[in-house]
């Protein structure tokens, strides 16, 4: 969005407030006198960028695609007009009058003052080498930065990041994700190291480089090579690295200039008390370009307390800044890492180390005179803000020493972790969100006034809205306040994980791992052997992953396709056997009567998929009567599984008066084609022979419909509790394409939808766009997945009925022994 | 015939995190459960929700998740796990020289 200006009433008599920079801190600061005293200044923001306030450090998620400009805006244009401010944006000031009390903007407009608030922040530092200045070397820092990253990314090719901070790292990251090759060049031997040891910063270089990145540590940029555009980098060894994009994120310094030659006293940013007041008394100034009792901030958190200090000096209640202690929370390619404090080490530090290298964990507490003065955490980082608290309010760890390094519910509880009771033991003003500075009081507070839900808190006091790191807080208050009952999105695979179902999905291929306890050791389950949940997903990956190999595991499929039946209510089954496209004979007709007096099906009813079932089948005689229906020529009906259920057909051309295609010869086709294929959720096809839809295509997972000129593929419809109606995939002139793309389709959705989702929110996630992309625009990739599912097919199609009817699995229809009274017969 | 205790079987008939069913005449039917450690036991083959057939669950660690409606069932006290209510009768079990063993009284309690 390009802005230039919102405009208060012009009759304004009341004092005036004049802030230059419409950025984290200055805004925050108008925020914390408006809350304090609302009518008591007149306030004017100047912006450099043509832009209402956003979230600065949500660039990087804006960078990786996971959110958009509007999703990480703080400051509406509303806010601005409700609460009668002047903004000023894309006209940055240039000059300050201290005498004359005014502010010149590069447009020449001359503001005068009563209060003059000072929120430059911090500009890059780009290090002086040859070639800093042509184009295609930028920094990292605003939204025209992440613009000019993407327009790059969007052409593909090399970045180099010089600087392996939090910034670098990020910025490397989003380019990763986006598609491009990304080195990364830092010149000290460890990554971050002002936030991590060197343990956790090899930890984190060995994890960056197996997503793909290279890491060069040690790395001295000489130069930047190139004539008109920028072509590659260039180390002081000589290493030349080509490159269609560098991004310099080797550090920041206040924004002092104009402050300087206002006159102001500047030292590394500009100098303020502990009210925010600069060597003028009619100027003041927070955030990052600010020096406070010798220290300079280039974190979040501290411009809080400094904003809270300046409001209420503002509104004559002074209270006064007295410093920050920082702690970092960050996730760096969906790693977890956390420091707080001093960890340098030194004389009388102790050292507390915990390293679980297998569960990629590493944990450091530095103890002085038994108070913590120090902690990193790498790869599991949920006790980051006890060991902050401890370490804020210098508490007395001698009791605890023992127990420090295994967490907060270890060490306070006895040993039953707890994560309830830990965050339940947090005292209210122990910080929750440090993107947005909330406390725990705060959150508890909010959700008191209603806000019974994480958006609705996300909403109201902002706690986890940025980077999602305190989601889990956030949502344990949430189920501690309210109980049980609170409704959030599942993160992880299940309780006995930490990975979501698209990390393990990946591990498995990534490590090869072929069967569950493999991947239960592997990627650190913490139940022995998993629970309902995840056994069924594990089991499914496997078997996706791995076709030719995958010994199914029983004991790890729910009861129905352990079974190859749907259990009812009394325990007994129902059976359907396959009709292809719902087409059926007199013998086979016959054949499932006699079935059905034989073996006592109570009821035998028509499906909504074009089949019968017999109900009230016991598991005993399940073998039985699967043979009896093969012995007619039919096979399993799959009407139990997360697999293709049916492909439901209308009669088409060879019968029907509108019928445009023979869409009964395709549905049986196409049922020959995909029966037997297990999928993350059940999978149902229609062919309807005209766009009358008889066959009811358009609710279906994958549905055709045939048109005079071809046929229309529509995606990703559902009849059931959502009802959904499909997405139109995209029209084919031949049934051969009709029957390519519906495996190609099914072969997709088979890799990438997690376990239990159907088509439809599938769809709905990724979008249409995306599903298009693979299937419609990219004609190599779909031939691959078509050939990946064919030869899935050719491993795992087969008819389980007549494997049971056979003998195979015999102890799972068998009673292990019967007891009559005063007598065991045993049943072999 | 142990007055005691009923032989039902070899242990080797149960399938690791698999589970088989015995049926009481004039009783109610059991189900023997085998977990991922090796340890056997047993229980009437009666979700206390739904009465679903227990024996057809997943088991994991010492719990059977029941097939109706995912109720978790703790196989050493019978106790509904989480959040739900509700107590299925345990029968004693022992392995005696790789025979599975059942406790007499409390397999025929339902029994008329």
């Amino acid at each position: 969005m390009e802005l230039q200006r919102i405009k208060r009433a012009e009759d304004d008599t009341r004092e005036h407030l004049v802030v230059i920079g419409n950025g984290m801190a200055g805004c925050r600061a108008v925020e914390e006198i408006l809350t304090r005293d609302p009518a008591r200044y007149r306030v004017t923001i100047f912006g450099a960028e043509p832009r209402v306030n956003y979230n600065r450090i949500m660039l990087s998620p804006v960078l990786a695609g996971e959110k958009a400009f509007d999703d990480i805006v703080i400051n509406t244009p509303e806010w601005y007009v409700e609460n009668g401010i002047d903004l000023i944006a894309g006209d940055p000031v240039i000059g300050i009058d201290r005498a004359a009390k005014t502010v010149t903007s590069r447009g020449g407009e001359v503001t005068t003052y009563d209060k003059l608030l000072i929120a430059t922040g911090s500009d890059p530092f780009i290090i002086p080498v040859p070639g800093k200045d042509l184009p295609g070397v930028i920094s990292f820092r605003d939204m025209d930065d992440v613009n000019t990253m993407l327009a790059a990314a969007d052409k593909g090719g090399s970045a180099v990041v010089i600087g392996g901070g939090l910034l670098g790292l990020e910025a490397a990251h989003g380019l990763s994700l986006r598609g491009m090759k990304v080195t990364v060049l830092h010149l000290m031997p460890t990554l971050m190291e002002r936030q991590l040891d060197e343990a956790a910063g090899w930890l984190l270089k060995q994890a960056l480089e197996a997503r793909g990145q290279t890491i060069l540590t040690g790395a001295d940029t000489a130069a930047i090579m190139g004539e008109t555009h920028v072509e590659g980098v260039k180390l002081k060894d000589g290493t030349e690295i080509p490159a269609d994009l560098v991004v310099m994120a080797v550090g920041i310094r206040p924004s002092t200039t104009l402050a300087r030659d206002a006159g102001v006293e500047v030292g590394r940013g500009i100098k303020v008390d502990d009210h925010m007041v600069t060597s003028d008394p009619d100027v003041l100034a927070v955030g990052e370009c600010v020096e406070h009792d010798g220290n300079v901030y280039g974190l979040v958190a501290p411009l809080w307390d400094m904003c809270r200090a300046l409001a209420d000096h503002l509104t004559e209640s002074p209270s006064g800044y007295r410093g920050s202690v920082t702690s970092t929370k960050l996730k760096v390619s969906g790693i977890d890492v956390f420091s707080a404090g001093d960890f340098s080490g030194g004389e009388g530090c102790e050292d507390i180390v915990l390293r679980d290298a297998a569960r990629g964990v590493y944990k450091r507490v530095v103890v002085k005179d038994d108070k913590i003065i120090g902690a990193v955490l790498y790869g599991d980082t949920a006790d980051g803000s006890w060991y902050f608290d401890l370490l804020k309010k210098q508490e007395d760890v001698a009791d605890l020493r023992d127990f420090l390094i295994f967490g907060q519910a270890f060490a306070q509880g006895g040993g039953a972790a707890d994560p309830k009771a830990a965050v339940a033991a947090l005292s209210d003003d122990a910080e929750i969100c440090g993107c947005n500075g909330v406390s725990k009081g705060q959150v508890v507070a909010c959700i008191a006034k209603g806000a019974h839900s994480l958006d609705a808190v996300r909403g109201t006091c902002k706690a986890s809205a940025s980077c999602g790191q305190c989601t889990g807080l956030v949502e344990t208050l949430l189920a501690l306040s309210l109980g049980d009952d609170v409704q959030s999105g599942p993160k992880t695979m299940c309780k006995c994980t930490s990975f979501t179902h698209d990390d393990v999905r990946r591990e498995i291929v990534a490590q090869e791992l072929k069967v569950i306890p493999q991947v239960m050791q592997a990627l650190n389950w913490s139940t022995p052997d998993g629970c309902s949940s995840c056994r069924p997903a594990l089991n499914y990956y496997l078997l996706c992953a791995w076709p030719a190999e995958h010994v199914d595991d029983q004991q790890s499929r729910f009861v129905n396709e352990r079974m190859h039946a749907n259990i009812q209510k009394d325990g007994t089954y129902s059976v359907v056997p396959r009709m292809w496209g719902g087409v059926t004979t007199p013998d086979e007709l016959r054949a499932i009567a006699d079935a059905a007096d034989k073996y006592g099906a109570r009821m035998v009813k028509v499906t909504g998929g074009q089949r019968l079932d017999l109900f009230g089948i016991k598991k005993e005689d399940l073998p039985a009567i699967w043979g009896d229906l093969n012995a007619a020529g039919m096979v399993s009906g799959h009407a139990y599984g997360k697999s293709l259920r049916t492909v439901k057909t209308c009669v088409g051309s060879e019968w029907c008066r509108f019928g445009t295609q023979d869409s009964t010869g395709l549905g049986i086709k196409t049922e020959r084609m995909t029966w037997g294929s297990w999928m993350p959720h059940k999978f149902k096809i229609a062919v309807s022979g005209c766009p009358r839809n008889c066959a009811e295509a358009t609710i279906k997972d994958f549905g055709v419909i045939c048109v005079d000129s071809g046929y229309e593929l529509h995606i990703g419809g559902n009849g059931g509790i959502h009802l959904r109606g499909t997405d139109l995939l995209c029209k084919v002139a031949t049934e051969q394409e009709a029957l390519d793309y519906c495996a190609a389709f099914i072969q997709l959705y088979r890799e990438e939808a997690r376990y239990l989702d159907r088509t439809a929110p599938w769809v709905e996630r990724v979008g249409l766009d995306y599903i298009k992309s693979r299937i419609v625009d990219d004609a190599e990739g779909r031939e691959a997945l078509k050939a990946r599912f064919e030869e899935s097919q050719r491993h795992l199609q087969k008819d389980p009925w007549a494997e049971r009817a056979a003998g195979a699995e015999r102890e799972l229809h068998q009673h292990i022994a019967e007891i009559r009274p005063f007598a065991v017969v045993g049943a072999e | 015939m142990d007055a005691e205790w009923l032989d039902i079987g070899p242990v080797d008939q149960l399938p690791a995190m698999g589970a088989r069913t015995l049926p009481v005449h004039g009783g109610d039917e059991i189900a023997i459960f085998r977990t991922a450690t090796g340890s056997v036991h047993a229980l009437v083959n009666k979700c206390p929700h739904k009465q679903g057939p227990l024996s057809q669950g997943i088991i994991h660690d010492t719990s059977v998740a029941c097939p109706l409606h995912n109720w978790r069932i703790s196989l050493v006290t019978g106790k509904a796990l989480g959040g739900d209510e509700g107590c299925v009768p345990v029968i004693p079990v022992k392995i005696d020289g790789g025979r599975i063993l059942i406790s007499r009284a409390e397999a025929l309690a339902g029994a008329a």
